[in-house]
């Protein structure tokens, strides 16, 4: 079996109201090499607060460079609501190398249905990028008090993704409390994949796969917000044979990376 | 390490009746290495059960476990707004019975009168009082206890062990609330595996007063475990609150009842 362990779901910078191990690059760096991480796509919790969003995508571009020798690959932020925002995307692709950016459309105020959205999209399938795109950073019974934001609203998904032929659509944190009819509709669109961080429930990723092709979910721990530990003993909880589980610690990840490979033209 | 889970449900397993939901706990403790379980309530959750209910959640509970006594144990769902018959069940299912706890949920915050009378009872049978907790940001349940509530409680009952379930969610809250209270444990389970959680219990409570619970199945073992497995803590801390606490905390009961550990 390979070594190879990618995590689609990791953080630099600071949660703004808690300190956690991890959350200073060189403790990141450390934490994920001691669990056998061999390659992290890292967003910036900066992005989610920040108004200077090509600012944040530099430094999370140089916060990569310097530490972990490669572990870290970058995911820009793009946020929509400020002028000028396909020039984020175009420097997240050109000047940084990024292969894909991540979304945070509940705390930039946006929803899916909102015809920016599927400008973003767009605009990444173009540039063959994958999206990721953040459902919930916490638990909305537990938001501190100066920010409470709902959980993306993910109906008008599918929607979308038949109009935006090569889309490609990771969502991280979003099993927690997705209806199973929209679940299935997202699937359905096979252009819509999950990370395990948002999984729970006995058995939880034998439960997942039940009703999705074992190409739907890849390894994600949401580190350092979350104990990282939990990712790697959701692989344990659950029976799963070897082909299915390097498909969730590499395999599907690689594959959202290389498009052309697994979603021809639409 | 060896581990014990303060805190598990027969909801969200597989399995038509307890029989098999305790037989799928069991193959599942085993691949997570679990060797004891602590469940309550039954097949399905009611808010606010009669007495019927939690006689009929109870009877589940016991069918569960007839078979695995080895394995598991066992506490007493009732319900504070029916005080006599709470303490007829205690007495069927405690006093004369298996079970070792006491489990109260959401029918009633537990700063009320009709939780003393209960906790009296639990007391003289050495049981230890489960009380779900949670400060929601969203709004509690009409009788969902805070761990500000349960402080009150056993504030009343010194002689009492508490254990407060979740450690109120928001458990940067909880943990301050029930700080005081040193008859009060808490438990780790039911929330997401949010990092720092189980470093500031132990720094603010001491390890010895920290237990783990999975809150399974609706929680999975491996969010729930991570919460121990990943914080930075000693190896001595951990092995108190995976397994030596929560054995502390039944032990005098067990011992009355006869049933090893």
């Amino acid at each position: 079996m390979s070594g190879e362990l990618i995590d689609t779901n990791v953080y630099v910078s600071r949660w703004p109201f808690r300190r956690v191990y991890g959350d200073e690059p060189g403790e990141l760096v450390d934490l994920l090499r001691s669990h056998g991480v061999t390659s992290a796509w890292t967003g910036s919790i900066d992005a989610i607060f920040h108004r200077d969003i090509a600012d944040v995508n530099a430094r999370l571009a140089q916060t990569c460079r310097t530490h972990g020798d490669g572990l870290l690959t970058p995911f820009g932020a793009v946020n929509p609501m400020w002028p000028e925002w396909e020039d984020d995307v175009r420097r997240c692709a050109e000047e940084h190398g990024m292969q894909g950016i991540r979304l945070h459309p509940n705390y930039h105020g946006y929803r899916l249905n909102d015809p920016l959205f599927e400008r973003i999209v767009a605009l990444a399938a173009e540039r063959r990028m994958l999206v990721q795109l953040v459902v919930s950073m916490e638990d909305q019974r537990v938001m501190h008090p100066l920010i409470r934001v709902s959980q993306v609203d993910l109906t008008p998904l599918p929607d979308v993704l038949a109009r935006v032929a090569n889309a490609r659509i990771l969502l991280l944190n979003a099993l927690g409390a997705l209806p199973g009819g929209l679940r299935q509709r997202l699937l359905a669109t096979g252009r819509v994949c999950f990370d395990s961080a948002g999984i729970e429930g006995a058995e939880g990723i034998a439960r997942f796969l039940e009703s999705a092709e074992d190409s739907a979910l890849v390894f994600g721990s949401y580190t350092p917000l979350f104990y990282h530990e939990a990712a790697h003993l959701k692989l344990r909880e659950s029976v799963l044979t070897a082909e299915q589980d390097s498909a969730i610690r590499y395999g599907n990840a690689l594959r959202l990376l290389a498009p052309e490979e697994t979603h021809p033209a639409q | 390490m060896e581990i014990w889970d303060a805190h598990a449900h027969l909801t969200g397993l597989s399995g038509r009746t307890p029989d098999e939901r305790m037989a799928f706990l069991i193959r599942l403790t085993d691949r997570m290495g679990v060797s004891r379980v602590c469940v309550s309530m039954g097949m399905s959750f009611e808010y606010d059960p009669t007495p019927e209910r939690f006689r009929s959640d109870n009877d589940e509970v016991l069918q569960a476990l007839s078979h695995w006594h080895h394995r598991a144990f066992g506490f007493a769902y009732v319900n504070p707004k029916y005080p006599e018959d709470s303490v007829s069940e205690l007495n069927r299912c405690v006093a004369g019975g298996l079970l070792v706890g006491v489990k109260l949920w959401v029918a009633e915050r537990c700063n009320l009168p009709g939780t003393d009378t209960i906790v009296e009872l639990a007391t003289e049978l050495k049981a230890p009082v489960y009380q779900h907790t949670w400060l929601k940001a969203t709004g509690n349940l009409p009788g969902e206890s805070t761990p500000m509530d349960l402080a009150d409680l056993a504030a009343r009952h010194p002689d009492a062990a508490f254990i407060c379930g979740h450690t109120g969610g928001d458990w940067e809250q909880g943990l301050r609330a029930i700080r005081p209270r040193e008859n009060v444990y808490v438990d780790l389970s039911g929330t997401d595996p949010v990092a720092g959680f189980t470093e500031m219990a132990v720094r603010e409570l001491g390890a010895e007063r920290v237990l783990f619970g999975s809150d399974a199945g609706g929680r999975s073992y491996s969010t729930q475990l991570a919460k121990v497995q990943g914080a930075r803590i000693s190896d001595s801390d951990k092995q108190l609150i995976l397994k030596e606490n929560f054995r502390r905390v039944l032990s005098p009961i067990l011992a009355l009842k006869g049933i090893s550990n």
